[in-house]
């Protein structure tokens, strides 16, 4: 063939000073996920994540990065924010959770009610809401995902190389699974 | 999720060749022609349908990345084998800001000339081209046409443009 071909791999390594991470640095699998908050199958992924994570235990470690399209979703880039201005209070996965939880409440009031909810700083909240202070990173990692050959939304990385199967649970868990033994055989 | 099923892929116009010009509907009183482009990037995105899910994604997904496509200098422009009806609406549905270009009559006449037809199907390939500012295509790519390609080999050829500084 003449056209060029290229695999898909995670061009931003997992980071533990700058990622939100579940799971420990020495975990057996890395699985990445870029996400966004409105985004149907984002909703549908969400508790095979949390299965899979339960049956993994501290096997795994899970990563989100955020993938606002909004251009199919008006209010992902603004919950995307939500959650990293949570973050800059210590509570990005409590606000992961909630605003997965309550999909199709997305609003800028809907947002400022689970600030209010997890007991966050929430005159802070707001104003770092209303200045975008967290849109940068946002950016950040939408274009890390570009550049990695996301081309939807979820796209996961299983040890860095993009998963092109189904992210249905028993298949995910087979993925995952494959990938520790590959990497137990490396070492 | 990804279709699987096999489907002999196209081979592409291969870089170093000619763009092939073309003039085409991108609304029902405007047409837009391959050579007023003449001395800027282009990529185009050869899809196979409006409104089917892959296409949505990936037209989507570049509209997103449109400012990072314009830092250099590239202009974006989808081709169906549509209508230009059917692009508006499409488009409108969608947000989408770039050109939607109907390659509608003679069907399919541009897919043709870049080697991205599928007779069968009455439809194009999901390729992509990026044609530099000299006309001359410097990379091209057919995806399964059930996979969106994503954007980040069109990310690459536009910084390899740079790279090579051919103009």
């Amino acid at each position: 063939m003449s056209s060029t071909q290229w695999e898909a791999v995670l061009t931003m390594p997992v980071n533990e000073d700058r990622d939100h991470i579940q799971g420990p640095a020495d975990a057996a699998v890395t699985l990445v996920q870029y996400g966004d908050y409105e985004c149907p199958y984002c909703g549908a992924a969400y508790p095979i994540i949390k299965e899979v994570q339960a049956r993994m235990g501290e096997r795994l470690r899970f990563v989100f990065r955020n993938f606002p399209i909004t251009t199919s979703h008006p209010h992902a880039e603004q919950a995307a924010e939500a959650a990293e201005t949570a973050a800059a209070q210590g509570k990005f996965w409590q606000m992961h959770d909630l605003l997965y939880e309550n999909q199709r409440r997305l609003r800028d009031q809907d947002l400022h009610a689970y600030a209010q909810r997890l007991g966050l700083d929430v005159e802070l909240f707001d104003k770092e809401m209303a200045e975008h202070v967290h849109s940068g990173r946002v950016h950040e990692d939408f274009m890390s995902g570009v550049r990695s050959g996301v081309n939807g939304t979820p796209t996961f990385y299983i040890n860095g190389a993009r998963h092109d199967d189904s992210y249905e649970t028993e298949t995910l868990l087979a993925a995952l699974e494959q990938a520790t033994t590959v990497r137990g055989r490396g070492k | 999720m990804t279709n699987t099923k096999v489907h002999h892929r196209a081979t592409p116009l291969p870089p170093g060749a000619e763009a092939p010009d073309f003039e085409l509907p991108s609304t029902p009183d405007q047409k837009v022609s391959l050579a007023e482009f003449r001395g800027q990037p282009v990529i185009l995105a050869f899809y196979p349908e409006d409104w089917s899910p892959v296409c949505s994604d990936q037209m989507a997904l570049y509209q997103e990345v449109l400012p990072e496509f314009q830092k250099s200098g590239a202009e974006l422009m989808g081709i169906s084998v549509d209508g230009v009806w059917s692009h508006l609406a499409f488009a409108k549905d969608r947000n989408l800001h770039f050109p939607l270009l109907a390659d509608f009559e003679p069907k399919g006449e541009v897919a043709r000339a870049y080697h991205v037809y599928r007779a069968k199907e009455g439809t194009s390939e999901r390729a992509l081209f990026v044609i530099d500012a000299d006309g001359i295509v410097r990379w091209s790519y057919v995806s399964p046409v059930g996979v969106n390609p994503g954007a980040d080999g069109i990310l690459r050829a536009l910084e390899n443009l740079g790279k090579e500084g051919a103009s």
